[in-house]
């Protein structure tokens, strides 16, 4: 048991803070939500400041073209930027966080070069096709068809709750290819363009008002062979390492965020009078004690990542669980310490509590995650 | 930074589990529940083990090593049951003769509360005007000393105390969670194990993510000593504890509500503990006050 940084790591923050300090204000003014065209430049523009200082694709190996930094600098970094008030990695988050890393996994040297630096530089932004109007849980269930047509698999089908689709130049999709074999086994994955002919993309509005997401319809659309990345029929297990880093660090930031949040409830509480309810006051401080577990949680996670070496395995299920469930509590806390203002769009914390909502839904439920813990840590029989 | 267990942490609490698995198994258990101890063979080897006097500077007799140790030693004794005034003795070694060795049995004061006042030798704090109650934990002897006026000030608990009764509760927590989850894979209803079923599949998921989520905190305040980081650990390993417990009971259908199944014990020196150190309100009310502090 030892949360001390050595003195290299204290010198990557320290060197990291600085750059912030310096980076940070020449900033544009951040764009209104609803403004996807200005959001993407804005999240382009980020990640590009990232890239000339050395900090993109930091955890990323660097034969990928990363700086194949150890975990425990990848938490420090999310930890440093998120306490500066730095931007978060919005549009980029497919390309950095799920495709990227598939590709530099699984891709050939001819499909890294092509596709990991501009996620790098922050050119190009990734979708993630995967969930489809009958396959979200059962996402092996998927429909969506491909058959090969000499050099190009031809692709039709439908996609939903495809975020970011409306800027995206990639997909990452996931299409059925031999639909006599067992579901696990018949799916492919390829990098699909979203530019190509046949693609129709149908924004959809979330409860929060604004379209994070949206249906994509795939009309014989004709997409490389060379686009394949794994072999034929072997998507499901490329899909597998996308999906376990999924449920690794991409939570570090917004634990750290939860934990500022906090602070400035309780602040706000203080000033309108609330604080004085010892049935709110003990909510905040049982809050306190969640948000300081999840980060251990986290370093915890960290640690087994840098001892292990690989991907972050079912262990972040734990974390997934816990950390869905306390985001929402924070902002229901949020609500009381609120009161009427918090049917007021316009206050802080009241869009914030409606996207808490999709936590315990999005990157598998909690249902889910339930099963994943129970069969494979605990081991307990899968029911029929 | 290195969250896991050292080699030597490791080695310390498998020496722990492997001794209590010896001294104290189920049957010293049922024994212990018919005729409270404490054993004090037991706890003479308990001392010479090194329980005790685990955190005392080796220039005064004692081990010398920390409190991460101390906490995975008290894991080990609350995932055992093992009754007594353990924590109260371990906290007294160097101060009173003999609790270092377990020649001592010490108890101490708890707000309202003294556990094994009859059979401690030494009781640390005033404990005049002591009753006995009926205790709820057939292996937890209790007294009530003062007026029982909520809210009333009690001394400050000293934190040490509060983490190493959160490290019996995670220890509570694991058995539990263990315990069901054997349960589980085992009985059979409607032709299938009934851990088959998602309803009792999701409470055991459900009790191993609170546990490990309550490991996190408990570690982590062993290695800070930080105060708001011990309360924090306090919270969720209670929490891990008794509604682990809870659970655990459901799982086991019928039989989990007998006095012969061991999981009714669990819950009870789960209730028992929760009650120290102020309780969780105190630790609740303090970490509201570290938010705006
Ligand atoms: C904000 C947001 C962004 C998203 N972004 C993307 C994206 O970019 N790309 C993408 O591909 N997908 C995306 N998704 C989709 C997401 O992955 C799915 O919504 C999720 O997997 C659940 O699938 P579903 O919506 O079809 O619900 P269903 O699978 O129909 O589930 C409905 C309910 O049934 C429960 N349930 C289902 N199966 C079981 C079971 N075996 N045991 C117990 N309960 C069960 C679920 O827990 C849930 O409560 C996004 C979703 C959200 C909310």
């Amino acid at each position: 048991m030892d949360l001390s940084y050595t003195p290299e790591e204290e010198d990557f923050r320290a060197r990291l803070r600085e750059w912030l300090a310096k980076a940070l204000p020449t900033l544009p003014a951040r764009p209104s939500p609803d403004d996807w065209p200005a959001r993407r430049a804005y999240d382009a523009g980020w990640q590009r400041m990232l890239y000339d200082a050395g900090y993109a694709g930091l955890h990323w190996p660097v034969d990928a073209g990363g700086r194949g930094a150890t975990p425990t600098q990848h938490l420090i970094f999310l930890e440093e930027t998120e306490k500066a008030g730095a931007p978060y990695v919005g549009a980029n988050f497919v390309g950095l966080l799920h495709a990227g890393p598939t590709i530099a996994a699984e891709g050939t040297p001819q499909q890294r070069a092509r596709w990991l630096p501009p996620v790098l530089r922050g050119d190009e932004v990734w979708c993630q096709g995967f969930s489809e109007p009958d396959a979200g849980s059962d996402l092996a269930s998927l429909r969506t068809r491909a058959w090969r047509d000499g050099d190009a698999y031809v692709v039709s089908g439908s996609k939903i709750w495809t975020s970011h689709a409306e800027v995206a130049d990639w997909c990452e999709l996931l299409v059925r290819t031999d639909p006599s074999a067992p579901k696990h086994r018949g799916i492919t994955w390829l990098a699909m363009p979203m530019d190509a002919p046949g693609i129709t993309v149908r924004p959809l509005r979330t409860l929060a008002g604004s379209a994070e997401f949206a249906e994509v319809f795939l009309d014989e659309v004709r997409v490389p062979v060379a686009n394949r990345v794994g072999a034929e029929n072997d998507g499901w297990r490329v899909t597998m390492v996308t999906l376990s880093f999924e449920r690794g660090t991409a939570f570090v930031g917004e634990v750290v965020a939860c934990r500022r949040v906090l602070g400035e409830l309780a602040r706000q509480a203080r000033r309108n009078g609330r604080w004085d309810d010892p049935v709110l006051r003990r909510r905040l401080g049982r809050l306190n004690a969640e948000f300081r577990a999840l980060w251990r949680l986290t370093q915890w996670n960290v640690s087994e990542a840098e001892a292990g070496g690989g991907v972050p395995g079912v262990g972040g299920s734990v974390f997934k669980l816990r950390y869905s469930h306390a985001r929402q509590e924070l902002y229901d806390t949020a609500a009381e310490v609120l009161g009427a203002d918090s049917l007021d769009l316009d206050r802080t914390w009241v869009l914030d509590r409606l996207s808490s909502l999709s936590y315990t839904i999005a990157a598998g439920t909690s249902q889910i995650q339930r099963n994943i813990v129970a069969e494979r840590i605990l081991g307990l029989p899968k029911g029929r | 930074m290195r969250f896991q267990l050292t080699e030597d942490q490791r080695a310390l609490r498998d020496g722990v589990r492997q001794l209590l698995a010896r001294r104290f198994d189920a049957d010293a258990l049922r024994v212990a529940v018919a005729s409270p101890g404490p054993d004090r063979a037991l706890w003479r080897e308990l001392g010479a083990a090194g329980l005790f006097a685990l955190r005392l500077p080796e220039a005064e007799g004692g081990v010398g090593l920390g409190l991460p140790e101390a906490v995975l030693a008290f894991e080990e004794t609350g995932r055992a049951l093992l009754p007594g005034p353990l924590i109260a003795t371990h906290l007294a070694a160097g101060t009173v003769p003999g609790a270092d060795t377990g020649e001592a049995v010490v108890t101490a004061v708890d707000g309202s509360l003294v556990e094994w006042l009859t059979q401690a030798d030494v009781v640390r704090g005033d404990a005049s005007g002591a009753v006995p109650l009926r205790s709820v934990d057939p292996l937890t002897p209790l007294h009530r000393v003062g007026p029982d006026t909520p809210g009333a000030a009690v001394a400050a608990p000293d934190p040490v105390a509060v983490l190493l009764t959160a490290a019996e509760q995670l220890g509570t927590a694991t058995r539990v969670c263990e315990l069901a989850v054997g349960h589980a894979r085992t009985r059979e209803q409607f032709g299938q194990p009934i851990g088959a079923f998602q309803a009792v599949k999701h409470l055991c998921a459900d009790m191993l993510v609170r546990a490990e989520t309550a490991r996190a905190a408990v570690y982590a305040a062993a290695v800070t000593a930080d105060p708001a980081d011990v309360a924090a650990a306090r919270l969720l390993a209670d929490e891990a504890a008794v509604r682990g417990a809870r659970d655990c009971l459901q799982v086991h259908g019928g039989m989990g509500f007998t006095w012969e199944a061991e999981v009714h014990l669990h819950l009870k020196r789960a209730w028992v503990r929760a009650q120290r150190g102020g309780g969780v309100t105190e630790s609740e009310e303090s970490l509201a006050v570290d938010l705006v502090g």
